[in-house]
């Protein structure tokens, strides 16, 4: 019954997003054009798309075998939260949330958006039903959900242990809503180009919208990459994988469009460039989802492939990215651009950073397909992995933070002060490092060793904004971007340490042995048998020592019956220099183990780094609310 | 508790190994020259683990993924530069081992793309910055 429910809401919701479309096209003449027609119609989508998935997370609680999904990717034994996780560790379950999180950014956006007129509030409201008609017809079609399964079966077959664990039953919602978020601001580009109403309030209405989106892909590729680091086993956090690609790309767009949105909000330029970026950032989390979905990529994080449906993703992705790419080549020259600056000027730093962005974004998307380009077009197969996007996006990052040393600093449209004075303190610190890590470090690669000159440098010039202002008046937006760019030296420089500084220690280990890695000395004690809810493992105790500290790592093997795997969990120690990282591995003939051993050296820095971003982006969109807020109601109290 | 952790192992033994061969050494064993194994663990983070899915034979599970380990590592030992193991494997498996694509006509437009979407970037973005103080 509650599956049935829930089909008929998405059915429902598909209907009023179909009727919301062609009221924007102007089918109900002005009346359906009326912002409380539109706002009362994107409300109850996004209403009956959230009932529509709150009944599948119930069917998962309740482990109801007689769905179809449930049956696949569920089991009565398995802990609540992964029951409660598995409703989106799926095709289906994935899609749905995609498309709820889709409806209510549209229904959010029909109540709350004041700032624009309301012809073009209502055309961004019929693009972003266009969407979402598009993805429900998929899920309805190609994908339901709520599938019944007769006669019911006893038990179901399990979720993919990988995925079986705290970090990734919030990886994937988190990186929806990122994702998702975008559509708002490629809706709101669409009804700013159909209306020719490009300018400063599009951009302030977007702004929002991706900062909150790029907070949360933050966050989320932040957390994907932990995870990946500790449950994977073998000390990796980046792989280059297509699917981490598929996240990376529509982060690197919202970052650009984030910086941009600023030019044009702040003093009505780029407004092309960013209608552009606006765009393409939530296409390329369409083609994101796409590769992801269809399978097309074989990758590590196959789990959910299923070629069948790529098709259906690839028409959906032809017409939504072609449509929004032919109406901005046809509206564009409607547009027109704000007023012009000097290359040293902040608007110049600002289109530095994009035409940076954006070819790192270009070589992570060339090289992400190029493989199946390669093979399509001559049959030859090709890998295109660490290697390429290592020696040819890195030396565009590090210019890009070389960047962030003084752009910041520069004031708008024109700024004719002496550079150095404001770069010495960086360019100070960078040398240092540079020359220091010469003597003690020789060995060291030329990426790592610039990585660590110019994150220390950062990390005092990325301060420097908020040097000379009164920090109590000093907005909190200014605070944020401080606080982010502070956050990318802390990650580049772990990134650094990790690649220059990481001891390794495979070794085949008897009981009682002794191992030496960095400043441990780590003793090898026992194997022991353990049991969880629904697996079963083998422990390793290993005792660490350094100094006067002592440690006991317990890495396990662990077997799942349900569907039968073996998953290394690694153990972790964590102290303030960096993490001691140990695996235990197979047993081999002669009774002894192997043991895998890392000393990695501030490699925590990364992901704290990916914290601090996050936060800065967060102290932004606060002060961005509450300033706009606080005019708003100023602004009434002087017209009242 | 003896009998159980026996039981145990066997429960999980097909799990364990893909064969009932033991691995290969080297498979699981750094080179004792710490200059060799540097080299050797480079190349093998830039080999694809062919029966795997996206993951470098410097960091799989697989059986074979040991194998191809224990091949670098010994070629290696034996003296032989990373470039002529790659080339001896690409020679087997084709381009698809390597990570680090070849540069031949058909990844000319790969290699080139960084410099490409530079200019095409700053082509399209000029007329906002030709202005200079007037």
């Amino acid at each position: 019954m509650i599956a049935e429910a829930g089909l008929a809401a998405l059915w429902l919701a598909a209907a009023l997003a179909a009727l919301q479309l062609a009221l924007a096209c102007g089918l109900g003449g002005d009346q359906g054009r009326r912002i409380s027609t539109v706002r009362a119609l994107a409300l109850s989508q996004g209403l009956l798309t959230l009932f529509a998935f709150g009944a599948l997370i119930f069917l998962f609680l309740r482990s109801d075998m007689s769905v179809l999904l449930v049956f696949e990717n569920s089991h009565s034994q398995k802990p609540w939260l992964y029951k409660f996780a598995g409703t989106w560790g799926n095709h289906e379950g994935s899609m749905l949330l995609w498309v709820a999180v889709l409806a209510v950014a549209g229904a959010i956006v029909a109540l709350f958006e004041r700032r624009l007129g309301e012809r073009t509030l209502s055309a961004a409201l019929g693009a972003q039903a266009a969407l979402a008609l598009g993805f429900f017809a998929f899920l309805l079609f190609a994908s339901n959900p709520f599938e019944r399964l007769s006669p019911a079966p006893l038990d179901g077959r399990g979720l993919n242990p990988l995925l079986q664990d705290p970090g990734l039953a919030f990886h994937p919602p988190t990186l929806y809503l990122g994702y998702v978020g975008l559509s708002v601001a490629f809706s709101l580009a669409v009804g700013g180009l159909v209306r020719s109403e490009v300018g400063p309030a599009i951009a302030r209405a977007m702004r929002p919208w991706v900062l909150g989106a790029w907070i949360l892909l933050t966050l989320g590729i932040t957390a994907g990459s932990y995870w990946a680091y500790y449950e994977l086993g073998w000390g990796g956090w980046w792989f280059w994988d297509p699917v981490e690609n598929a996240s990376l790309m529509p982060w690197l767009a919202a970052t650009a469009l984030l910086h941009s949105i600023n030019v044009l909000a702040a003093r009505g330029g780029l407004r092309a460039w960013t209608m552009m970026l606006a765009l393409i950032a939530f296409s390329l989390s369409m083609i994101g989802t796409f590769l992801v979905r269809s399978g097309i990529l074989t990758s590590v994080h196959a789990f959910a492939v299923d070629p069948t449906r790529g098709t259906f993703i690839l028409c959906l992705l032809a017409l939504y990215i072609g449509g929004a790419l032919t109406l901005f080549a046809v509206r564009i020259a409607h547009v027109k651009e704000g007023a012009p600056f000097e290359i040293v000027s902040r608007e110049g730093g600002l289109v530095a950073n994009n035409l940076l962005l954006s070819a790192i974004l270009g070589i992570v998307f060339v090289g992400t397909l190029y493989p199946l380009i390669a093979e399509a077009s001559s049959g030859e197969k090709l890998s295109v992995g660490a290697p390429y996007f290592n020696s040819v996006a890195s030396p565009l990052a590090l210019l890009l933070a070389g960047l962030m040393l003084i752009a910041p600093q520069l004031k708008w449209r024109r700024d004719a002060a002496p550079i150095l004075p404001r770069l010495a303190p960086g360019l100070l610190v960078a040398l240092a490092v540079l020359i220091t890590s010469f003597i003690l470090a020789p060995q060291i690669g030329w990426l790592p060793r610039l990585g660590l000159s110019i994150g220390a440098a950062l990390l005092p010039a990325s301060l420097l904004p908020l040097f000379g202002r009164s920090l109590r008046r000093t907005p909190l937006a200014v605070w944020g971007m401080a606080l982010a760019h502070f956050g990318v030296a802390v990650a580049i420089l772990g990134m650094a340490s990790d690649s220059a500084f990481t001891e390794e220690k495979l070794a085949v280990a008897r009981l009682g042995d002794r191992i030496e890695i960095g400043p441990w000395l780590v003793e090898f004690r026992d194997v022991t048998p353990v049991a969880g809810p629904n697996w079963s493992a083998l422990e390793a105790e290993l005792r660490a020592s350094r100094g006067l500290g002592v440690t006991i790592l317990e890495p396990q093997s662990r077997f799942f019956a349900e569907p039968p795997t073996t998953t290394n969990e690694a153990a972790i120690d964590t102290s303030w220099n960096g993490q001691l990282y140990a695996v235990l591995g197979e047993q081999d003939g002669q009774g002894r183990w192997q043991l895998r051993l890392w000393w990695k050296p501030f490699v925590t820095l990364i992901w704290l780094g990916g914290i601090l971003i996050a936060l800065g982006g967060t102290l932004a969109l606060l002060g961005r609310l509450t300033r706009e807020r606080r005019q708003r109601i100023l602004g009434e109290e002087a017209f009242a | 508790m003896k009998h159980w952790f026996a039981f145990l192992l066997l429960v999980a033994a097909p799990a364990w190994a893909d064969s009932e061969l033991p691995p290969a050494r080297w498979a699981n064993e750094q080179l004792p020259d710490p200059r060799q194994e540097a080299q050797a663990k480079a190349l093998m983070e830039e080999l694809r683990c062919l029966v795997c899915q996206g993951q470098s034979i410097a960091d799989s599970n697989a059986e074979m993924a040991g194998d191809m380990r224990a091949l670098v590592r010994q070629r290696i030992a034996a003296g032989e530069k990373p470039e002529t193991v790659r080339r001896w494997l690409i020679a087997r498996y084709g381009n698809w081992v390597s990570y680090r694509p070849p540069v031949e006509p058909v990844t000319w437009p790969l290699w080139a793309a960084p410099l490409i979407f530079l200019l095409a970037g700053a082509w399209l973005l000029r007329k906002r910055m030709v202005r200079r103080r007037s």
